[in-house]
């Protein structure tokens, strides 16, 4: 039962035809949705919901990639440059050797070798001293042993100080005395308290005494990190090393205050009024004596040259340069490889997209003008290599080409080759360039033969009839339409090829590898993982250049998979 | 212009002399040559003997047989030669040898090598049609040998990578399956086996789960930053594999430690993880490629109609566009799969030994301790890319056919 007071033209509030009544209705006013709101706002609602909907969609996957790929590749290129290794290993030689001057003096002053003796017994406690070796031998070869040889004996320098120390005072003697003076209170109880189970407390200085002492408070620091971290022991209960006495004594020496509230003040006093009278060590004679190359001045340029925390060294090695006193130059012929290599590289893509091209074109060609059913047939004949485990065409092209292979037997048993004079088709760029030119192929006759498809084949037959020759009718009509094919398969090929591992460590030997080679061999070879970061940095500026004139040419979305 | 010699036929003796037989001796001169060295003839007897049949089936067979009868007649003749000169193996060689000259004795004579080129078409142009046809013949079979090699290969019974005299002669003998018993009883083999099936199918799942729905996302009609956003996911596939590997490498390594140290994960179970997030990130590229081609196809309007009748967006999801988009996720999966299984170089950087798979046991065979066990790993992986390629063929001759696409 219905009245007119509730009739639908009397309802209020929000209806389906609601926005028609207004429109219908003689007020002016913004067109409206069926809401009764905006017609524009309800639709920009609806549009920015639907976005939402889009990136909600895709949000997962961006992450993951950006978090598993991008990020990585981009932590990649950071290692290229970054080279924090000799100011975090040698941090005080590193600040004392900034004012040092090459040209000024042979070698450096003797603050620097205490510096370097303090540095260098952390460092060889925490076993940095040779990755820091290895790492400043890629820039000048010696150095590693250097730091190898100079770890080994740096932990008596500095005794003499121990000696007249306890001499003084058998006091010194005593890790306690130490503790006393330089040990925070809390990490004193906590210490205390500690029983064995899970990580040591972290050591922590006591209040105030970094400015009474400075050198030797930073040295006690190093020396319990150390114990606990490395040892794991307790610092009160280990003698500490001679540098830690070396330091105290340079301190006292430069004329620390100490207050007299200050623990073990009567010491310290007692220590610093006898210091004047103590038998000094030549740091630098001590070192020389370990290994003449400390009194050689490239030495130190070189770990002066290299405490940036950040270095074009390895780009500059990457390609054939190297840092010099002058400025940049190039390194020594019997060491330039790298360029060389990207050359190579470089020809043997280009090669391999050619043979491609040479290869791919015709057979392209033949698939697109045949019936579909033939055509299919074929296709299948393409795609089943490009389906086929890299590893089985690789191994496969190893079981062809070797001296004992099914080629080099097929060409022997015919008789157009002496058994003792077989070919030498694999373990060099030959191998490479036949073997790539096989497992790339499939990826120049699919973007070829998409192209090939759209050419109407009318275009050709009027030219034919209006009277070109075959060769200009394909010269002039047909081939300049393929051409967009023969770009976007080449620049996939070139850009596959530049960038090939596994073929070409297999059937390469040394003279067909790629610079990917090298790479590989940087990072799990001769562990310098920062030349392989800047060799791959180069790299990828190449594949990103190309890709970027891949999408201009053909668009990434229209990379087509299998036909 | 068949240039037969039968003058009952109205056909004179001048072409034929001029064109198919100069050819088909020469024909015969070469596969005569092939076919004496493999008897041991030497090579001007073969070349001889070659030239001599030839020259006898050019002038008898096209005037006294039927094309199907001589052509049989030809392989008979030459697989008697064969068995004569050298064997069993001479016999099925003088067949193969025999088939061939039987068939180019009638493709020059009746005129079928004109098949294919227009009625006016000049000497030249045939000839030019031919040898095309001839040189795309090459290629397939460029493309094609080394992976059919190596199948006969990988049953031999010798610790040989090449054909043996005994293989050659087809004698039992040099054939056996222990290259395939190695592999399958080897836990040299086994492991990798092991590890590539539990690695690649989760890739797989990861790639494909994801990938999809951010296919859907990217082919909804207003996305922000749509080139940018295709540009990122697509990027796994255009960086050069090394350079991948490399990245990884170093941040895999920092992450393996995190999981050991912080999540208490074991060494072996953290190494699978590294590896299979890393092969999941390779083979996302195709899911979406494959994915979002398949969705271009898909009728918007469906998921629009669907909602009208009150399903709501996952019942609409999995009842009507999931089953639409089906064989293209399932392609993109294959790509991805195999994407994963194949791979050697990420897995090589970032796996431990305990990781390793399929291809990286073939890649340290291949380098270090070569064994023909590889080549019988090769042909099972043939064949499991044969079942692929099936299936994908399938599917995409399936949506061709939905999409009306196809004519066939």
């Amino acid at each position: 039962m219905s009245n007119a007071t509730t009739g639908p033209y009397n309802l209020t509030g929000v209806t389906p035809d609601t926005g028609l009544k207004v429109g219908q209705s003689d007020e002016s006013g913004p067109v409206l949705a069926a809401d009764g709101t905006s017609l524009k706002s309800s639709l920009n609602r609806a549009l920015r919901k639907q976005k939402m909907r889009a990136l909600l969609l895709i949000a997962p996957l961006l992450f993951f990639i950006l978090v598993t790929f991008i990020y990585p590749i981009g932590e990649m290129l950071f290692r290229s440059v970054e080279n924090q290794i000799v100011g975090e290993t040698l941090p005080r030689t590193v600040v004392e050797l900034a004012d040092w001057d090459a040209d000024v003096t042979d070698v450096p002053d003797a603050p620097v070798f205490s510096a370097l003796t303090k540095d260098l017994m952390v460092a060889v406690e925490e076993k940095n001293h040779t990755r820091l070796g290895s790492r400043l031998n890629y820039e000048l070869s010696g150095v590693s042993s250097l730091f190898r040889k100079s770890g080994r004996g740096v932990d008596d320098f500095g005794e003499v100080y121990t000696d007249q120390f306890v001499a003084l005072d058998p006091a010194w003697e005593d890790p306690a005395t130490f503790i006393a003076i330089f040990a925070g209170e809390r990490w004193l109880t906590a210490n205390a308290a500690y029983d064995g189970e899970g990580p040591r407390p972290t050591f922590r200085l006591a209040p105030g005494v970094e400015d009474v002492l400075p050198e030797t408070a930073r040295m006690y620091a190093d020396f319990a990190r150390v114990v606990q971290v490395e040892d794991d022991d307790n610092p009160a209960e280990e003698d500490p090393w001679n540098a830690v006495y070396l330091a105290l004594y340079e301190d006292l020496s430069a004329g620390a205050v100490i207050p007299a509230d200050f623990p073990q003040a009567a010491l310290l006093t007692q220590a610093q009024d006898a210091v004047a009278t103590f038998d000094t060590e030549d740091l630098r004679a001590q070192f020389v004596e370990i290994d003449e190359d400390w009194a050689d001045r490239e030495v130190w340029r070189i770990i002066q040259g290299y405490s940036a925390p950040y270095t074009a060294g390895y780009f500059l090695n990457a390609v054939d340069l190297q840092q010099t006193p002058d400025g940049v130059a190039w390194r020594p012929e019997n060491q330039q490889i790298y360029i060389t290599l990207f050359i190579r590289t470089m020809i043997m893509s280009t090669a391999i997209t050619l043979a491609c091209i040479l290869l791919g074109y015709p057979v392209a060609w033949l698939m697109a003008n045949l019936p579909a059913r033939q055509a299919n047939l074929l296709m299948i004949l393409v795609l089943l290599p490009f389906w086929t485990s890299l590893l089985v065409r690789t191994s496969a092209w190893k079981v062809m080409l070797q001296r004992e292979g099914v080629i080099n037997d097929l060409l022997v048993w015919i008789g157009i080759v002496a058994d003792d004079n077989r070919l030498a088709l694999i373990n060099n760029a030959t191998g490479t360039i036949i073997a790539m030119t096989h497992i790339l192929l499939p990826f120049m006759i699919l973007p070829l033969y998409s192209v090939m498809k759209t050419i109407p084949v009318s275009y050709t037959r009027a030219a034919k009839s209006l009277g070109a020759t075959n060769w200009t009718a394909f010269w002039r009509v047909y081939f300049p339409q393929s051409v967009p094919g023969i770009g976007a398969g080449s620049i996939l090929v070139f850009i596959l090829a530049i960038g090939y591992y596994i073929t070409p460590e297999i059937v390469g030997g040394t003279k067909g590898v790629f610079i990917s080679n090298r790479i590989a061999y940087h990072i799990s070879s001769s562990l310098n993982w920062g030349l392989a970061a800047a060799l791959g940095a180069i790299l990828l500026v190449i594949v990103l250049a190309l890709y970027w004139a891949y999408d201009r040419i053909v668009g990434i979305d229209n990379v087509k998979l299998g036909g | 212009m068949a240039a037969a010699f039968n003058p009952t036929a109205g056909k004179p003796l001048r072409p034929f002399l001029t064109f198919a037989l100069p050819l088909l001796l020469a024909f015969g001169a070469i596969l005569g040559f092939i076919g004496g060295q493999a008897a041991g003839l030497g090579p001007a007897a073969g070349t001889l003997v070659g030239m001599v049949v030839a020259a006898v089936l050019a002038f008898v067979l096209p005037r006294y047989l039927p094309q199907q009868t001589g052509r049989w007649t030809a392989t008979g003749i030459c697989g008697v030669l064969g068995l004569l000169a050298g064997g069993l193996a001479g016999f099925i060689g003088g067949v193969i040898l025999g088939a061939l000259l039987g068939w180019a004795v009638y493709w020059l004579t009746t005129g079928n090598y004109r098949r294919g080129v227009p009625v006016y078409a000049t000497s030249g142009q045939t000839l030019w049609h031919n040898a095309f046809k001839f040189i795309c013949g090459t290629i397939f079979f460029f493309l094609i040998a080394p992976i059919v090699t190596v199948i006969p290969l990988s049953f031999n019974a010798e610790n040989f990578f090449t054909f043996t005299p005994g293989m050659l002669a087809l004698d039992p003998e040099a054939y056996s399956l222990r290259h395939y018993r190695d592999f399958f009883t080897n836990d040299a083999w086994l492991q990798p086996l092991k590890n590539s099936l539990i690695i690649a199918p989760l890739a797989t799942i990861i790639s494909v789960t994801l990938g999809t729905l951010a296919a859907i996302g990217l082919s909804q009609s207003h996305v922000p930053a749509r080139r940018a956003i295709m540009a990122i996911l697509i990027s796994p596939m255009i960086v050069p594999l090394i350079i991948s590997a490399t990245g990884m490498f170093f941040f895999y390594s920092q992450m393996g430690l995190w999981m050991e140290e912080y999540l208490g994960l074991s060494k072996d179970l953290t190494g699978y993880i590294k590896v299979v997030l890393a092969h999941a990130a390779l083979g996302i590229p195709f899911v979406i490629i494959t994915v979002t081609a398949t969705l271009v196809g898909f009728d918007q309007s469906l998921t629009r109609a669907a909602a009208n009748m009150g399903a709501g967006p996952a019942k609409t999801f999995f009842k009507i566009q999931m089953p639409l988009i089906l064989p293209g996720v399932i392609s993109g999966g294959l790509f991805a799969f195999i994407t994963s299984f194949d791979e050697v170089v990420v897995v090589l950087f970032v796996g431990a030994a305990a990781q390793k798979t399929l291809p990286w046991q073939m890649f340290t065979g291949l380098r270090e301790q070569i064994s023909p066990t590889i080549l019988a790993v090769a042909t099972v992986l043939v064949c499991v890319s044969i079942c692929l390629l099936t299936v994908v063929e399938l599917l995409r001759r399936r949506s061709e056919r939905l999409r009306g696409m196809s004519p066939g």
